[in-house]
């Protein structure tokens, strides 16, 4: 419904490194409440569900984006200092994740994808927690069941699988909540996602596909993988989708709250695409200037998110010198606890890893257990060692 | 307090970076974070932020160098404790010289001195050198320095070899190298009785108690194998001695220099009707005149006109060796394995004096008596395949070297000869060169040059 008429549209959704894209855009155009110079355009479908949000949640909007930008870039410093052993960054993305996340209710269940560091902290998980996994320190940081947040997924695209099921499962509890599946772009080309979109539609589940189009799969451009808007695949599996300014937190808040509604309400899912981009590197292993034009990147640094928030607070009068202040007091907080908990946390211990590999007994893994115990006691006392396996 | 900052692992498995520019100087005032250098990975190029608010005292690395992952390169004097243990680990006996540092992803292993990791290779039941074979060798493979001692088979060759070649660390378990680690013993000097001698947790022991066991030579020449005992459907042969030192070579040779092979065949008619006058000749009575030989000269005369194949890579100091002189290696093979010994200052040699000298060369290599200083020095090598009746092959440059020349069968065969068929005898020549010093133009030129003097010895007078 709101890819047809959503007609306000104020920016082209590529910059020129996707520019063949706009020659074979079919939906509506993208839906923006913020422009990239800092005004609030009305929208008569999309401004009935921001209408309680206040000056002071807009505010605060804007401090979560701040600090998740901070996390993001103090994570990737401790990479590259050796803290940890790999980040992929979502600098660029702040909007998508944090107007997202912001719009769920707590018994709402996540589940994302290895870059929504920004979802995983409006949930509440621990900005430690969130690189714990990245340092090697654990195969997942959180418990799931605290925060609703699944652990990330490395697979591409698999977690819009489990959200499906958990939304079935939902639906068979006869409960309101949603699950909602964070993908990108690249993982609309999946196997798993299209399965999931296919029995999502047929089950009218309430699932929520949020998807962040940042225009590049690692070193792939979004213009390879379809040849049509992202949004638009929705429309394949009888899913209505919606195509909205991923920069734009407020865009992106109401369109996950019209997605949620309607799967609250067995209206079934919804696609979101979210249209935003990948201003660092894919992860911090990769070397984005080797395939990208940096043309394409500073046109999209115009498109800050963080930005254009910032202007329409300032414009609003509601970002006072003693706000500013606050808020960057928050991040360096944060930065700095994450800083200190990282490099100080504790190495698992090596009987760590059969923990939470099945949740019952399972007498395979207690002899695997059982042998690895007696292998590591022969590094201990020689005498005792010489008479099991560590004479080999 | 100094703190160092040692280069992590910026990738994903990586061993080592550049550093491409520092963007501090010593002195400078550096602010958490602050990028301090430009690094280029396997990957990427990557800046580095410092882990540090604080001075920087020292920068360990120049820019161009590459370093290892958990060298420090960079120390900063730094106020009070702010953040924590500095990264790469907690560097308590940094005095070890090939000490793994914690590396969170792959987990590169110690860097050996051979540099390449070594692995059992299935060997295959005994099989007898055949002794005629001691003349020239199949494919040319060099050998450090075997022994020189008479004993033809087993004999030690450890104090001879090369000390970059003692690869392969002693095996052992990982909780007896703990073990040895915590009693300060050194791996390398005691003596294995497990299975294929695997250290045991009885050998550290009883290394320590009783200091005085004997030190088995842990290096023999190994081409013999094992017999294999009846039933025994495979049979295994520790890996060393000659064996192991022409693999490390051949595979040394073979990554690091990219190998051309060219092949020319020719009709060799002529030269093996001189050959036949040669021996004839009163000049030559006595003395042993093969078609090596007359390919030896040939190779030392088209060397005159095309020198780059008569030079070497410097990798070390980046330089490019151009020999002044030739000393002509000669593919083997001995009782011992695969050597090349070279005549030192062939290019000097008339064709008697290379004649004797071949025949010398050959006649010790069979014996196994070849010295150490006639094994290195050499600058171009040939190989004789022919004499195992093979026609072509694509030869393993000696390392060091730009060029080797393998030497076909000479085989009578139907060929074009003043515009007919004629039954002429005709041979293959493989050259394979170093395409980082050789272009594939001079390659051919030399290859063209030999081909011209031995379908018409002649030509040698448009040559010198």
């Amino acid at each position: 419904m709101f890819t047809d008429d959503a007609g306000k549209g104020g920016i082209s959704a590529g910059g020129p490194g996707n520019s063949a894209e706009s020659n074979r855009r079919t939906g509506g155009d993208l839906v923006q409440l913020i422009t990239p110079g800092g005004e609030r355009v009305s929208h008569p479908e999309f401004d009935p569900w921001l209408q309680d949000v206040t000056d002071e949640q807009l505010g605060a909007l804007y401090e979560d984006m701040v600090v998740i930008r901070r996390i993001d870039a103090e994570a990737t410093a401790l990479q590259r200092q050796g803290e940890l052993a790999l980040w992929p960054p979502l600098l660029g993305q702040e909007a998508s994740q944090i107007g997202s996340a912001r719009a769920l209710r707590d018994d709402d269940f996540v589940f994302p994808s290895y870059r929504d560091n920004g979802v995983a902290y409006c949930r509440g998980v621990n900005p430690e927690d969130i690189v714990k996994a990245w340092r090697g320190n654990a195969l997942a940081g959180w418990d799931p069941y605290t925060v609703n947040v699944a652990t990330q997924q490395i697979i591409i695209g698999a977690q819009s699988l489990h959200a499906t099921g958990y939304a079935m499962g939902i639906q068979n509890d006869g409960a309101d909540s949603v699950a909602v599946a964070y993908f990108g772009d690249g993982a609309t080309s999946e196997g798993d996602v299209n399965e999931a979109m296919v029995f999502a539609a047929s089950f009218q589940a309430p699932v929520v596909f949020f998807c962040q189009n940042n225009h590049w799969a690692i070193s792939e451009p979004v213009r390879l993988q379809s040849h049509i808007q992202i949004a638009d695949r929705a429309a394949g599996f009888g899913i209505p989708s919606m195509r909205v300014d991923g920069n734009d937190v407020l865009a992106v808040m109401a369109a996950t709250r019209i997605a949620l509604d309607r799967a609250r309400h067995g209206g079934g899912p919804t696609f979101i695409e979210a249209v935003t981009y990948r201003m660092g590197p894919h992860t911090t292993a990769d070397d984005p200037t080797r395939y990208r034009d940096a043309n394409e990147l500073e046109d999209w640094a115009a498109k800050d998110p963080i930005a254009r928030l910032k202007t329409l607070l300032e414009r609003k009068g509601l970002l006072p010198e003693e706000l500013e202040a606050t808020v960057a007091a928050a991040a360096d907080a944060v930065a700095k606890a994450l800083r200190s908990g990282t490099i100080n946390m504790p190495d698992p211990a090596p009987m760590d890893i059969f923990k939470h590999v099945y949740s019952t007994p399972n007498s395979s893994l207690d002899r695997q257990q059982d042998h690895y115990s007696r292998y590591l006691a022969s590094f201990g006392d020689p005498a005792e060692a010489a008479t099991e396996e560590g004479a080999r | 307090m100094i703190k160092e900052f040692k280069l992590p692992d910026l990738g994903e498995g990586l061993t080592e970076s550049e550093i491409v520019a520092w963007k501090v100087a010593v002195g400078d005032t550096v602010a958490l974070n602050q990028i301090i250098a430009e690094v280029e990975t396997a990957k990427a190029v990557v800046e580095l932020p410092s882990p540090f608010a604080g001075v920087v005292a020292a920068l360990h690395e120049q820019p161009g160098t590459v370093v290892e992952v958990g060298k420090p390169i960079v120390s900063f004097e730094v106020a009070g404790d702010d953040g924590g243990p500095a990264a790469g680990g907690t560097g308590s006996d940094a005095g070890a010289p090939a000490r793994r540092e914690p590396n969170l992803v792959g987990y590169g292993a110690v860097l050996e001195t051979s540099g390449r990791p070594a692995r059992r290779a299935r060997t295959f039941a005994a099989q007898a050198v055949p002794a005629a074979a001691a003349a020239p060798a199949p494919v040319a493979a060099p050998v450090s320095a075997p022994a020189a001692a008479p004993a033809p088979v087993i004999e030690p060759v450890a104090a001879v070899a090369a000390a970059p070649l003692q690869a392969e660390r002693p095996r052992s378990t990982p909780p007896v190298r703990k073990l040895a680690k915590d009693l300060g013993v050194d791996l390398a000097a005691v003596t294995g009785t497990g299975e294929h001698g695997l250290i045991t947790r009885e050998d550290v022991r009883n290394f320590v108690g009783g200091g005085d066991l004997p030190v088995a030579p842990q290096d023999l020449a190994g081409v013999a194998p094992q017999a294999a005992a009846d039933g025994e459907r495979e049979t295994r042969t520790p890996i060393k001695g000659v064996r192991k030192h022409t693999a490390a070579a051949m595979v040394s040779s073979a990554f690091t220099a990219p190998h051309v092979t060219e092949f020319l065949t020719v009709d060799v008619t002529p030269t093996m009707e001189l050959l036949a006058k040669l021996k004839a000749s009163r000049a030559f009575a006595g003395y042993k005149l093969t078609p090596l030989t007359l390919v030896s000269k040939a190779v030392l005369i088209a060397l005159r006109n095309h020198p780059t194949l008569n030079s070497r890579w410097d990798e070390a100091t980046q330089e490019i060796v151009q020999y002044n002189y030739v000393n002509l290696g000669i593919a083997a093979a001995t009782p011992r394995g695969l050597t090349v010994p070279n005549i030192k200052d062939a290019h000097r040699m008339s064709l008697l004096e290379l004649s004797t000298a071949l025949t010398a060369l050959t006649d010790t290599a069979r014996a196994g008596k070849t010295a150490p200083s006639e094994l290195s020095g050499g600058t171009i090598s040939i190989t004789n395949i022919g004499v195992f009746g093979i026609d072509a092959g694509t030869p393993i440059l000696n390392p060091g070297e730009a060029a080797i020349l393998a030497l076909g069968a000479v085989r009578k065969m139907p060929w074009e000869y003043q515009d007919e068929v004629a039954l002429r005898q005709v041979m293959t020549l493989s050259l394979s060169f170093d395409h980082r010093l050789v272009d594939g133009e001079q390659g051919s030129r030399f290859l063209q040059d030999l081909g011209a003097m031995l379908s018409d010895p002649g030509m040698v007078l448009a040559m010198v």
